[in-house]
């Protein structure tokens, strides 16, 4: 019998006692792994271990599967109503609620984003989600179709079948919910991989999942690593769909596994290297803010951060100024200090890889204008809001995707060449448009090549608005009516009333 | 008829070598220009300029429906002509053409010009602080690679919805029937569009495919042809820029005949599900389950129909089937009536080569047969129909569905409890119920399982043409 993972909260921000599962959740039960071996789970905080989970491999996958293969055929699926699968994601949802401190304090000990964040905006937000797609349930149509009277044809917008599911570490909740609500609601049954480094707040929904009454085999959560269980689930032959949130190197991987296996469906939601582009006439204190938000928001481990921070040259001395003395006012430390805005990147290997960047940055010649350092224990996580100037467009810190609280000001001159510029990337999840002029502002993000353009604003996301990427940013989108196309399989039905055969 | 291509304004292409163009007697019509992957890069560079110059959202949706309507009325100007080279380096019969595959075409580019301007996205409600909405802009250059069993038809369903969404295409026809391509390459260019949005290059898989497969600035390729190329296709795809895929690929389609069904219209359309293209479409309905009750007679009655059946000149008023479309089909199919006779199924009509010259195949049917057998797994793509006799409704469903394969399916019974019950249980992307191979450009096609991703036709194939920008405009939050 797998072992519970009880912590107690005794801190500034919040006091209490969780339990969290910590088997692998297969057919509706925690259970141990087939191969009997755990992962050891880390507070990034302090580098120490908090707990063991069980350790999924390929064999957990097939057990996964077939559980999922046969409660699609027997008691979820097309055998369960719209309405009631509604029900059922509705109930997980009021679940969530009621448990909402406990949700967001297993988060920020997890996964490191300030406890404060997590529980104002995270956890709501998540929870929104499951209730946004427990709405579209049962509003999953498919059309009918005039082509004459001596016929009927319709189309029939069915759920694919059993559906694989990767997610990342960043955000490990609302990757969750995102990912399982509109599954779920279209009718599929779902074999989801949590992040290694941060399953707890996945194996607490499943308590919760297990309470709100789904049938076992529904959903079913393994945790492993990717190169054993994500690697599985999207070569497996038995799995219809895979949709995986991550980097663009092993979004890769999972496209030719699936194009080697049963040439399943794909959604990919990758990198990006977003561009943040301010004009002389936007409202210089509001974006300053917006542009702390947009990079330095969950310690810049945020696909669409606005690591790319471009400011026309009449208020650039003004931005500069005044976004230095915004990003140093920031409070770095314990996700349960009082008021700590950040908290430490996931992991050494993270940290250490944002300071390998960092490190380029200065090497090539960039100027480290704040920042560009560990904050407190040098063995640490924590890394200080990082500004870099006077940088070139060939730099690694102006190309890559760091993944950290390092953002990159280049002041521009011209519209038409700062366009040039921001679209001048393989990525294309999202950019922003700071300007107080309808013109230009719809001019210029109408011309920007990302999935999603923020006008006067950064990091929003909604359930209802789609959200995902262009270029090598990704393939296909999330949230909204959208998300549902990548959950259903078109069948299109042609009855004959009356035409006769010769 | 030369043999140029490229761009929409004719240029010579820059490799002098060139593929030979058979038709199906075997004898040489033409050659055409083979293209490399050089070619390509210059083909792609013409699309991108027109993308973001003369095409794209550069021309409004209005515009793009004129052209596209006015392509539909030169085709239709043209039709005879278009029949007659279609069946000439198909050798599908020319009645066939002329009164099926050339109306098709038509009627797809006339759909799409419908859409063109009614290309919407969403404008969400969030609050009042926000204005929240969707464009499905063109993605830009896209790659669309076709085969060569309904050419002319395979083209519009993938130029409709590409051009009608605004984005610019670089297309390789089939290296073994380029011909109806090539001429509607002049046909577009008389229609206005400007050059550079549509560009044809002939050439091999090997080379061309793969090159537009992998290309760093093609966003988005659509594929139909086989599984085993679907595959390559894909994974190129994945090792290069993680362009968006949507595949169409085979099938192995079942035709359900149950008791009650009108015998007499059941045997018809199991023909025209069996011969119809001498077999070569991915929705042949290549096994014909047929209820113990009425087994025999349909047997017999399908038997004789089969036999009256005219194999020979496409261009005979007579001829139902021509030859298979080159010597590589004719020997592959061949080869699957041996593996029906080797590994024990009875043939019951046909099993051989019509005439001596060519590629006739005489309408074929096995029975006998048992579910692990080539010629009941594999897809034969000629003119083979395998009869199974079944008892039991529920065995019929899971035989039906035991296939990596999900692209048609048919199910023919008077009783609308029986007919629909079991078409809705079926594992495909397009059920027909008391017909097949019914198409409507309006009405979605693709495939379940392996025989496919995405669809095409109808409203749905405008999703795989669209890249969707979601705008968030901040009229009131203060951060």
């Amino acid at each position: 019998m797998p072992a519970i993972f009880s912590h107690r909260f005794d801190t500034p921000l919040y006091t209490g006692n969780v339990y969290v599962q910590t088997g692998l959740f297969i057919n509706g039960a925690f259970v141990d792994a087939s191969s009997r071996t755990t992962i050891d789970i880390f507070n990034p905080s302090t580098g120490k271990v908090i707990t063991q989970v069980s350790e999924g491999t390929a064999k957990d996958i097939d057990l996964a599967v077939a559980a999922a293969r046969n409660a699609f055929n027997t008691t979820w699926g097309l055998k369960v109503p719209g309405s009631a699968r509604g029900q059922l994601l509705y109930k997980l949802a009021t679940l969530m609620e009621e448990s909402l401190e406990e949700l967001a304090a297993i988060e920020a000990l997890d996964n490191g984003t300030a406890f404060g964040v997590v529980k104002g905006w995270v956890v709501p937000f998540s929870i929104g989600l499951i209730k946004y797609y427990a709405g579209w349930a049962d509003k999953i149509s498919g059309q009918v179709i005039e082509t004459d009277e001596g016929r009927l044809t319709y189309t029939r917008h069915e759920p694919i079948g059993v559906v694989g599911q990767i997610i990342p570490w960043n955000a490990p909740l609302l990757m969750f919910a995102m990912k399982i609500a509109p599954a779920l609601a279209a009718g599929n049954t779902v074999v989801i991989k949590p992040s290694e480094l941060t399953p707890l707040s996945a194996l607490r929904v499943c308590s919760l999942v297990q309470e709100a009454g789904f049938p076992p085999g529904v959903l079913n959560v393994v945790v492993g690593y990717g190169n054993t269980v994500g690697s599985a689930l999207s070569s497996h032959m038995n799995i219809d769909k895979i949709s995986f949130t991550g980097s663009t190197l092993t979004g890769r991987k999972i496209m030719e596994a699936a194009s080697k296996s049963n040439l399943k469906n794909i959604t990919l939601e990758l990198g990006g290297k977003s561009p943040n582009i301010i004009f002389n006439d936007a409202d210089v204190d509001q974006a300053v803010s917006w542009a702390c938000h947009g990079i330095f928001f969950a310690q810049g481990q945020i696909c669409f951060a606005g690591s790319r921070i471009y400011v026309q040259s009449g208020i650039y001395d003004e931005f500069l100024a005044k976004f230095t003395i915004r990003s140093k006012a920031h409070k770095i430390g314990d996700p349960f200090g009082v008021d700590s805005y950040q908290g430490p990147q996931i992991s050494s290997t993270q940290t250490e890889r944002v300071m390998g960047y960092i490190k380029s940055g200065v090497d090539q010649g960039a100027k480290v204008h704040l920042g560009g350092q560990r904050h407190g224990d040098q063995d640490g996580n924590f890394i200080t809001p990082t500004i870099f100037t006077d940088t070139r467009p060939d730099m690694k810190i102006v190309q890559e995707e760091i993944f950290g609280p390092v953002s990159v000001v280049i002041k521009f001159e011209d519209q038409e060449d700062v366009i040039q510029q921001a679209n001048d990337t393989i990525y294309g999840l999202a950019a922003a448009v700071f300007t107080q002029d309808i013109s230009q502002a719809f001019e210029v993000g109408h011309a920007l090549k990302a999935g999603t353009v923020w006008v006067n604003c950064y990091n929003e996301v909604h359930a209802a608005v789609p959200f995902g990427g262009f270029k090598q940013s990704g393939i296909g989108r999330e949230y909204g009516s959208y998300a549902l196309e990548h959950y259903v399989n078109v069948k299109a039905m042609h009855i004959n009333i009356k035409h006769k055969m010769g | 008829m030369n043999s140029t291509l490229l761009s929409t304004k004719a240029k010579v292409c820059s490799v002098p070598a060139c593929i030979s163009t058979l038709i199906a007697t075997g004898k040489i019509t033409t050659k055409v220009a083979e293209a490399t992957s050089k070619d390509v890069d210059i083909a792609v560079d013409a699309a991108q300029k027109a993308f973001d110059t003369t095409w794209g959202l550069n021309v409004g949706g209005a515009g793009r429906a004129k052209m596209l309507g006015k392509l539909a009325q030169l085709m239709e100007e043209h039709q005879q002509e278009l029949s007659a080279l279609e069946s000439l380096n198909n050798g599908k019969t020319f009645s066939w053409a002329m009164n099926a595959d050339i109306p098709i075409a038509i009627e797809t580019i006339r759909y799409y010009a419908g859409w063109a301007d009614k290309i919407h996205g969403q404008v969400q409600e969030t609050d009042e602080k926000k204005l929240t909405y969707s464009r499905h802009e063109p993605i830009g250059v896209v790659g669309q690679i076709i085969p060569w069993n309904f050419p002319l038809v395979m083209m519009t369903w993938k130029i409709g919805p590409a051009l009608a969404t605004g984005n610019c295409i670089v297309m390789k026809p089939s290296e073994f029937t380029p011909l109806t391509a090539l001429r509607m390459c002049e046909l577009i260019q008389e229609a206005g569009f400007p050059p550079g949005v549509f560009n044809l290059l002939t050439g091999y898989g090997s080379t061309v495919g793969a090159a537009i497969a992998s290309h760093m600035k093609i966003e988005k390729i659509a594929f139909t042809g086989s599984t085993l190329v679907g595959r390559k296709v894909m994974e190129a795809a994945a090792k290069s820029n993680l362009k968006n895929v949507t595949l169409e690929l085979g099938g192995k389609n079942a035709n359900i005949i149950c008791n009650d069904a009108d015998l007499d219209q059941a045997v018809s359309w199991a023909v025209h599900g069996s011969y119809w293209n001498h077999g070569q479409a991915c929705t042949a309905g290549s096994r014909i389950f047929v209820q113990s009750g009425i087994y025999d007679e349909f047997l017999a009655k399908f038997t004789e129909k089969s036999r009256a059946l005219k194999v020979g000149d496409p261009f005979s008023p007579d001829s139902y089937q021509g030859p298979q479309v080159s010597k590589n089909q004719f020997d592959r199919i061949m080869g699957f009536i041996q593996s029906g006779k080797d590994q024990g199924a009875t043939v019951v009509l046909g099993g051989d080569r019509n005439g001596t010259e060519g590629y006739f195949i005489n309408p074929t049917i096995f029975t006998d047969t048992t579910p692990d057998m080539k010629i009941v797994q594999e897809e034969i793509f000629g003119p083979v129909g395998v009869v199974i006799k079944f008892e039991d409704e529920e065995d019929v469903v899971q035989q039906a569905n035991d296939s990596v394969f999900g692209l048609a399916a048919a199910v023919f019974s008077q009783n609308i409890t029986r007919a629909l019950t079991i078409a809705h249980r079926l594992k495909a992307g397009t059920v027909w119920v008391n017909c097949v191979n019914q198409i409507h450009p309006n009405v979605p096609f693709g495939g379940f399982k392996q025989s496919g991703i995405g669809r095409e036709l109808g409203e749905y194939a405008l999703a795989n043409y669209t890249a969707v920008k979601a705008v968030q405009v901040n009229l009131g939050y203060v951060m």
